[in-house]
């Protein structure tokens, strides 16, 4: 089906992804778990107010929604560029 | 501003609201009758044939997340209690990543039509298949009940109808949807209801911000002059710091195996589409949740507590009740309908899965060992649908006036306990084998069930007991780990020699996807797996 040469660099190129997945779902857990962290030990910080109307607390929580979506973009932009090409110059450029 | 005397027409017959719902059901039942016809191979029916686009999977496993549990549940948590609905919107988002980065692709270029087709891909298919059946059907049972259990509660308030009659309505309509229709239906059915749910939340958001200048900051500001500024910061939600991790793990390892979600993945062309369709559903689901953050407050402000919690204890009328107060009747109408329109959507994407555990996994794999014909195939899985349907509509009628709302949480712990760890090890590890995935998909379901029963939730608000015999409400941080050391452990103990040998064939199907119609299992003809999506129907050798 390949050659070894070609396996090889598919072999480089798989633990390259797991490596970005692991590294991005990583990431996404200590974002989560440091926000629920905070709720749990630190209440008082996560009510305070920076303006009126916005604590820590809500700041926090939508940064973690809007950095989970930008997480899910940065693989994308990622998946479809550099590992795709690689992908694509494996299978021979077709 | 005067959140006083709100005399509401909820729970009246609602010739709007039964207006919009019947324009509703009118169009998703042309799109099915449209979507039967197309539907002539098990392919189409369980996988749209593979002709989804990542945008229109995107808007799909959205409409499939986004319950009606979350957009009026979700409201409702932030009316009554401020910060706190924020922690649970948080936690049902930080799933999606982790669907994208490690389950996405894989899945599309591994399986077919179940996640289990990926876990017994090397292994021994009986053993796996009947573990990851009883994984599949508990996560979809449960889930189902739920659904239907809310969805006769909500339509009994929103509507004035006997819960009976709710029940079965929401059971006929989508039992025509999936026995027809298949995913096809299925699909543009999400697509709709993602759409209208949607505008829908946008509209009433925006014309909630329209009353403070469209400063969300503003309301946030009214809502503690009104109630005191610990509407802004933690209440009392989350006390427990292991708790808090437990319920956070599960939510965040659940998603990755709600058999519902992950079926979606087989709609699309290939595993480029599959990672571009969650991140437009993280998107839209991330979206969706701010914006309900702002209708609690907007609710908890324009509305008034005391006039929410009268009607509903749990608050869930928040939403609906904002919009009459913003909109008028007609609005109310037109949300109750929405609401209606999400619940028929989710329950229409859980029986398909369970169909498809059903009809592919335990009929056709276990059963038939693969030999049966197209048409029977076809056919089993219309009946297996059939069967899931008036199943639902009997658990929702059964479990009438019980608390349920316990068994979104066990569905996600049993998800995150007995299909992730199975299903990531057979895609990263070599050494896993068929005895490590049957331990660790039964241990992760044994044992989320059993702490769940031994739980608070369920000894002590279900039971009335004064104490329960496990601590934590969810079980997730206990399990999780627990099935994948057993699952490793037992792989380790009894090493299994074809299972590793055939990890080379998995490594590279998994990222090269299948160019050659590998035996059997290929389940999109020989085509660059890159290529550009194309709409429905992509081709009729898509059958294996």
């Amino acid at each position: 089906m390949s050659t070894n040469p070609n396996e090889e660099a598919l072999e480089a190129l798989a633990a390259a992804r797991w490596r970005v997945a692991g590294v991005l779902t990583v990431t996404t857990l200590v974002a989560y778990l440091g926000f629920i962290l905070l709720v749990a030990f630190n209440k008082p910080l996560m009510g305070q107010q920076l303006v009126p109307g916005l604590s820590i607390g809500i700041l926090l929580g939508a940064l973690v929604i809007v950095t989970a979506w930008a997480l899910t973009g940065i693989y994308m932009l990622w998946a479809n560029g550099k590992y795709d090409r690689a992908l694509h110059q494996l299978r021979g450029g077709k | 501003m005067n959140p006083a005397e709100t005399t509401t027409q909820l729970g009246q017959p609602n010739a709007t609201a039964i207006l919009f719902f019947l324009i509703f059901v009118g169009i998703t039942l042309a799109i099915t009758y449209w979507a039967a016809r197309k539907t002539k191979t098990t392919s189409e029916f369980f996988a749209a044939g593979g002709g989804v686009s990542a945008a229109q999977n995107g808007f799909a496993l959205a409409g499939d997340y986004m319950s009606a549990a979350s957009f009026l549940g979700i409201a409702g948590l932030v009316a009554t209690s401020g910060f706190d609905g924020l922690i649970y919107s948080v936690g049902w988002l930080v799933g999606w990543p982790v669907v994208t980065f490690l389950i996405a692709e894989p899945l599309r270029n591994l399986g077919k039509y179940t996640f289990a087709d990926v876990v017994a891909y090397r292994l021994k298919q009986t053993p796996v298949r009947l573990s990851a059946a009883v994984g599949t059907l508990t996560v979809v049972s449960f889930y189902l009940i739920a659904q239907m259990v809310g969805a006769g509660n909500l339509i009994h308030l929103l509507f004035g109808l006997s819960y009976e009659m709710a029940v079965i309505i929401v059971g006929a309509v989508m039992i025509l949807y999936v026995l027809f229709g298949g995913m096809i239906a299925t699909t543009w059915v999400q697509i709709v209801k993602a759409v209208l749910l949607l505008a829908g939340a946008t509209g009433l958001a925006g014309m909630v911000l329209s009353k403070f200048g469209f400063s969300p900051l503003r309301l946030f500001n009214e809502a503690a002059t009104q109630y005191g500024a610990e509407v802004l910061a933690p209440g009392k939600l989350v006390n427990n710091p292991l708790e808090a991790i437990s319920l956070g793990v599960a939510l965040m390892f659940g998603t990755a195996g709600l058999p519902h979600i992950l079926m979606r993945f087989y709609t699309v062309p290939d595993a480029k589409a599959a990672r571009s369709s969650v991140f437009y559903a993280t998107g839209l689901i991330g979206y969706f949740y701010l914006v309900t953050f702002i209708l609690g407050f907007g609710a908890s402000v324009l509305v008034g507590r005391q006039a929410i919690t009268s009607v509903d204890k749990g608050g869930n009328m928040a939403a609906p009740m904002l919009a009459e107060v913003v909109g008028g009747t007609g609005f109310l109408g037109f949300i109750s309908a929405v609401a209606f329109a999400t619940i028929l959507a989710v329950v229409a994407g859980l029986t398909l899965s369970g169909a498809a555990a059903l009809s592919h996994d335990l009929w056709s794999s276990v059963v038939r060992k693969g030999q049966a014909p197209e048409a029977e195939q076809l056919k089993v899985a219309r009946l297996a649908s059939l069967f899931l349907g008036v199943l639902a509509i009997i658990l929702g009628v059964a479990f009438k006036g019980q608390n349920v709302a316990f068994m979104v949480g066990l569905a996600f712990a049993i998800a995150a306990s007995a299909n992730f760890p199975a299903l990531l090890l057979s895609m990263a590890w070599k050494k896993f084998t068929t005895n490590g995935a049957v331990a660790s998909m039964l241990t992760g379901a044994i044992s989320s069930v059993l702490f769940i029963l031994l739980s608070p939730t369920v000894q002590v608000d279900l039971l009335g007991n004064t104490s329960a015999l496990f601590p934590l409400r969810n079980p997730g941080v206990i399990t999780i780990p627990l099935a994948f050391i057993v699952g490793a452990a037992v792989s380790l103990l009894f090493p299994e020699h074809d299972s590793a040998a055939r990890f080379a064939e998995v490594k590279h199907r998994m990222h090269v996807g299948a160019p050659q119609p590998a035996p059997a299992v290929a389940a999109v003809a020989a085509k660059p797996a890159d290529g550009p999506s194309r709409p429905a129907a992509t081709g009729s050798e898509a059958k294996a």
